[in-house]
C-alpha cells in the first residue's frame, strides 16, 4: 500500500482506501473516484505540485494534500495511458 | 411545458441550451460555469416550451453549496421533463448521476452527449441497449455540432406528453432492503410523498442534512429508528451507510456501462500529444508564460494599430465641432461632452476591449483555464489557496464580476473569501483600457508590462497575509481537466458579444452621460471646486494635476470613464502633453488598485456580505494611496 502522491507516472494502481473526512470522500466519489478503481497516473508536477491521473475515462487533477490521503497499491505493469480501465468495473463493489 | 437540462459539469448542457434557446447563456470549459440559473423559451415542433438549463452537478448529495440549489430546484420545482445530458465519453461515471435523477420518478429522457469524444476514445455506445437498461429514452446528441438536437427535442415533447415517470434502477440487495425498510418508516408515519419516499430514504440512510432537518424536525422518533437501519447495512458491509449505497450504484453504473460500451483502440491523437506539452513537468510552465504573453501582445498590437488612426479621426470631428457650437455655450459644452463620451468609446476602449475579450474566450473555450490551475496549484499553495482558485483570479482579468461570482467553485468559505477579495484587485479589462490607453501607449508596453507584474507582486503578497491570518482547512484541490477543444467560432463570437453587448449597452451610455455631466460642471465652474476638494489626494499626495479629481469619482461607477473623462479634463487626446510619464504611471496605478467599480461592490456584497465588502473598499482606497505615492516618487527616483 502507498499514497498516490508517490506512485510513478505511467503506472497503474488501484485505490484500496481513502483517509480523510466526509467531505473529501464525497467528492472524491462524485468525481468517479471509488475504492476499488483503478487509475493511471498521467503527470506529476514539479515541486510537489499536483497529480494527474486518468480514471473512468475523465482526468482529474488532485493537490499533494488529497493524493496523500488516497492509498492505492501498485500492480506494477506499466502500460499505455489510454487503455481502458476495465478490471474493477466488473465486481460487485 | 418546463424542460429541465441536468447533467455532471462539462457534459455540454449549456451547449444544447444555446442551441434552442433564443439568446445564449455563457458557457465556458470548467466546471460548474453555469453559476445561475437560465431560462428560456424555445419554440420545438411549433409548441412553445420553458428549458431550463441548471448548474453542472456530480450527484444529487454534493457537498458543494453552488450544486444544493440545482438539487433543490430538481427536487421541489414543478416541471415536465428532465433531460439528463449525460457525457458518453464517461459513460460511467455520468450515470451515477442519471441513477439518482432516475429516483426522483418524473418524466426524463437521457441526451448521450459528446459522442463524437467517445469515438475518439475508442468507445462505441449501444444507445438501444442503455436505454433498455434505464428505461428511458436516450437519443446520441454532438452539441457542439448540433448533431441530433432535433431529435432530441421531438423525443422530449413526445415523452413529457406521455408523462411517464422513470423508474428507480434496483441497487444491491441489502441497500434495496435498507431502503424498504426506511420507506415503510416515512409511510407509516405519514411523511408526505412529494419526495417519491425511496429517494427519502436514501437520502436520510446518507445523512442528507436538509432531509433530517426537514423530516425529524416533525418526528424526532425517526431518528434512531433510521439511524438504526444505518447501522446494520454498516455492519454488514463494514462502511458507513452513504458509502455503501454509494458504491452499490457505482457499480450498477459500471455494469451497465460494461453491456452497451464496446472499446476499441484509441486513437492518441493531437490533444494527447498537446497535453503532454502541456502539463509536462518542464515545458507547462513556461508554454503557460509564452501563450499568457502573446495573449498580452496581441492585445496590445492590435489595439494599437486601431486606435491611432481612430483617435486622429475623433480629434478632427471634435474639432469640426468645436468650430460649430463653440465651447462656451451651454449647447456647445453638452454637444461637446457627448461626443467626447462617444469617441472615447470608439476610439479608446473597443480597440483594447475586443481583441482582450476573444483572447480570453479562448482561453476559456479551449479548456485551458483549467490547466493552468494545475500547473499553479503548487504556486497557489505557497499563498495558501490552492490551484482552484486560479480560475476566479483569470476571469478577473476579464471583469470583476463573473470573477467574483465563480468563486462559488471553492468548497471552503474562507478560500472564497480570500480569492473573492484578491479577485477585485486583478485588473479587469476596463482597468486594463486605462493601462493600455495611458502607460502603454505613451509609456510602451513593457510599462504596461510590469504594471500586471507588479499587480500581480501584491496580489500575491495580500493573499500570503490573508491566508496566515484567516483560520480555516483549505481541502485542496480535486479539480477535472476537460478534453482539450478547439473552440467553435460561433460560440466564441457569442460569448464576446454578449460581454460586448453590456459594455455597448450599460457602460456606453453611462460614458456619454457622464461626459456630458463633466461637461456642465465645467462650463457651471463647478468641477474646479469640487477638484479643489480633491486636491489634497490628487495634488498634495499622488501629485497629479487637480483636473483628475472629478475623473476618479466617475472611475467608480466604471473605471473605464477614467480614461475618457481623463481626456475630457485635459481637453486633450494627447494626454502626454499635459501630464508627465511619472504622472500617467502614478494615475494608473491608483486607478487599478482603488476602489472596485459599483457592479463588482454590488456582486461582493451579494457574495461575502456588506461588512467584508465595506472593508474591502475601505482597504483598496488606502492600498491605492499608498502604490500611487510608492509610485510617483519611485519613478522620480530612477528616471
Amino acid at each position: 500500500m502507498m499514497a498516490l502522491d508517490t506512485v510513478d507516472v505511467k503506472k497503474k494502481a488501484r485505490v484500496i482506501m481513502i483517509d480523510g473526512g466526509h467531505r473529501v470522500r464525497a467528492h472524491l466519489h462524485t468525481l468517479g473516484i471509488h475504492i476499488g478503481d483503478w487509475l493511471t497516473v498521467v503527470e506529476r508536477a514539479p515541486f510537489r505540485g499536483p497529480v494527474l491521473v486518468e480514471i473512468n475515462g475523465s482526468r482529474l487533477a488532485l493537490g499533494r494534500g488529497i493524493a496523500s490521503k488516497v492509498k492505492v497499491e501498485i500492480d506494477g505493469g506499466v502500460e499505455s495511458l489510454s487503455a481502458p480501465l476495465r478490471e474493477a468495473e466488473t465486481e460487485q463493489r | 411545458m418546463r424542460f429541465i437540462l441536468a447533467g455532471q459539469p462539462n457534459s455540454g448542457k449549456s451547449t444544447i441550451f444555446n442551441s434552442v434557446a433564443g439568446y445564449r447563456s455563457a458557457t465556458a470549459n470548467f466546471p460548474g460555469s453555469s453559476a445561475s440559473f437560465t431560462i428560456s423559451h424555445a419554440l420545438i415542433l411549433g409548441r412553445e416550451v420553458e428549458v431550463i438549463d441548471l448548474p453542472g452537478i456530480y450527484s444529487l448529495t454534493s457537498s458543494q453549496e453552488i450544486a444544493g440549489t440545482a438539487e433543490g430546484y430538481l427536487l421541489e420545482e414543478e416541471y415536465d421533463l428532465i433531460i439528463n445530458v449525460v457525457d458518453a465519453s464517461r459513460l460511467g461515471r455520468s450515470l451515477e448521476l442519471t441513477q439518482q435523477l432516475l429516483e426522483l420518478e418524473r418524466p426524463m429522457i437521457v441526451a448521450l452527449n459528446m459522442m463524437d469524444e467517445a469515438a475518439r476514445g475508442g468507445m462505441e455506445v449501444d444507445r438501444e441497449t442503455l436505454s433498455q437498461q434505464l428505461g428511458v429514452p436516450v437519443v446520441p446528441t454532438v452539441g457542439r455540432r448540433g448533431l441530433g438536437l432535433k431529435e432530441l427535442f421531438r423525443v422530449a415533447l413526445q415523452h413529457a406528453h406521455r408523462g411517464e415517470p422513470a423508474l428507480s434502477l434496483t441497487l444491491d440487495r441489502e441497500v434495496e432492503g435498507a431502503l424498504e425498510e426506511v420507506a415503510e418508516l416515512l409511510e407509516t408515519n405519514g411523511v408526505d410523498d412529494s419526495v417519491p419516499r425511496r429517494l427519502m430514504a436514501e437520502k436520510l440512510l446518507e445523512r442528507d442534512p436538509h432531509f433530517e432537518r426537514e423530516v425529524y424536525a416533525s418526528l424526532p422518533e425517526l431518528k434512531k429508528k433510521v439511524r438504526g437501519v444505518a447501522a446494520v447495512l454498516q455492519k454488514a458491509h463494514g462502511w458507513s451507510a452513504d458509502q455503501v449505497i454509494s458504491g452499490s450504484r457505482h457499480a450498477v453504473a459500471h455494469c451497465i456501462e460494461d453491456q452497451v460500451v464496446t472499446h476499441h483502440r484509441p486513437k492518441i491523437g493531437w490533444r494527447e500529444r498537446a497535453d503532454r506539452l502541456l502539463l509536462h513537468p518542464w515545458t507547462g510552465g513556461p508554454v503557460m508564460v509564452l501563450i499568457l504573453g502573446g495573449l498580452f501582445f496581441f492585445v496590445f498590437r492590435v489595439g494599437q494599430r486601431f486606435e491611432a488612426p481612430l483617435v486622429a479621426f475623433t480629434d478632427r470631428l471634435a474639432v469640426a465641432l468645436a468650430t460649430k457650437l463653440p465651447p462656451e455655450t451651454l449647447i456647445g459644452t453638452i454637444a461637446g461632452g457627448a461626443l467626447a463620451g462617444i469617441a472615447g468609446g470608439v476610439a479608446i476602449v473597443l480597440p483594447y476591449l475586443l481583441p482582450f475579450l476573444i483572447g480570453l474566450a479562448i482561453l476559456e473555450d479551449t479548456g485551458y483555464l483549467p490547466r493552468i490551475a494545475y500547473i499553479l496549484d503548487n504556486f497557489m499553495h505557497r499563498i495558501g489557496l490552492h490551484g482552484k482558485s486560479v480560475l476566479p483570479l483569470i476571469l478577473g482579468y476579464g471583469c470583476s464580476v463573473p470573477a467574483i461570482m465563480s468563486t462559488r467553485i471553492l468548497e471552503s468559505r474562507r478560500d472564497r473569501r480570500i480569492t473573492a477579495f484578491l479577485a477585485s484587485f486583478i485588473p479587469c479589462s476596463a482597468r486594463t483600457i486605462v493601462i493600455f490607453g495611458l502607460v502603454a501607449a505613451y509609456m510602451g508596453p513593457l510599462w504596461a508590462l510590469g504594471i500586471y507584474l507588479f499587480n500581480l507582486l501584491v496580489v500575491v503578497l495580500l493573499g500570503n497575509i490573508l491566508a496566515r491570518t484567516m483560520k480555516g482547512a483549505s481541502p485542496g484541490l480535486i479539480l477535472e481537466i476537460p478534453e482539450l477543444q478547439i473552440p467553435d467560432l460561433k460560440t466564441l463570437a457569442a460569448k464576446t458579444w454578449l460581454t460586448l453587448k453590456e459594455f455597448i449597452t450599460i457602460a456606453w451610455p453611462l460614458l456619454v452621460v457622464s461626459s456630458v455631466v463633466l461637461g456642465i460642471l465645467e462650463w457651471a465652474h463647478g468641477a474646479a471646486a469640487l477638484n479643489a476638494l480633491l486636491s489634497p489626494l490628487t495634488v498634495t499626495l499622488l501629485g497629479l494635476p487637480a483636473a483628475v479629481g472629478l475623473t476618479l469619482v466617475f472611475g467608480i461607477l466604471r473605471k473605464e470613464l477614467t480614461l475618457v473623462m481623463l481626456v475630457q479634463a485635459l481637453g486633450t487626446t494627447h494626454v502626454n502633453t499635459v501630464m508627465s510619464n511619472g504622472q500617467l504611471l502614478t494615475f494608473t496605478l491608483f486607478v487599478v488598485f482603488y476602489v472596485p467599480c459599483v457592479a463588482t461592490i454590488a456582486v461582493m456584497a451579494k457574495e461575502l456580505g456588506w461588512r467584508d465588502t465595506a472593508l474591502i473598499s475601505a482597504f483598496s482606497v488606502l492600498l491605492a494611496v499608498v502604490i500611487g505615492v510608492a509610485g510617483r516618487f519611485g519613478y522620480a527616483l530612477f528616471s
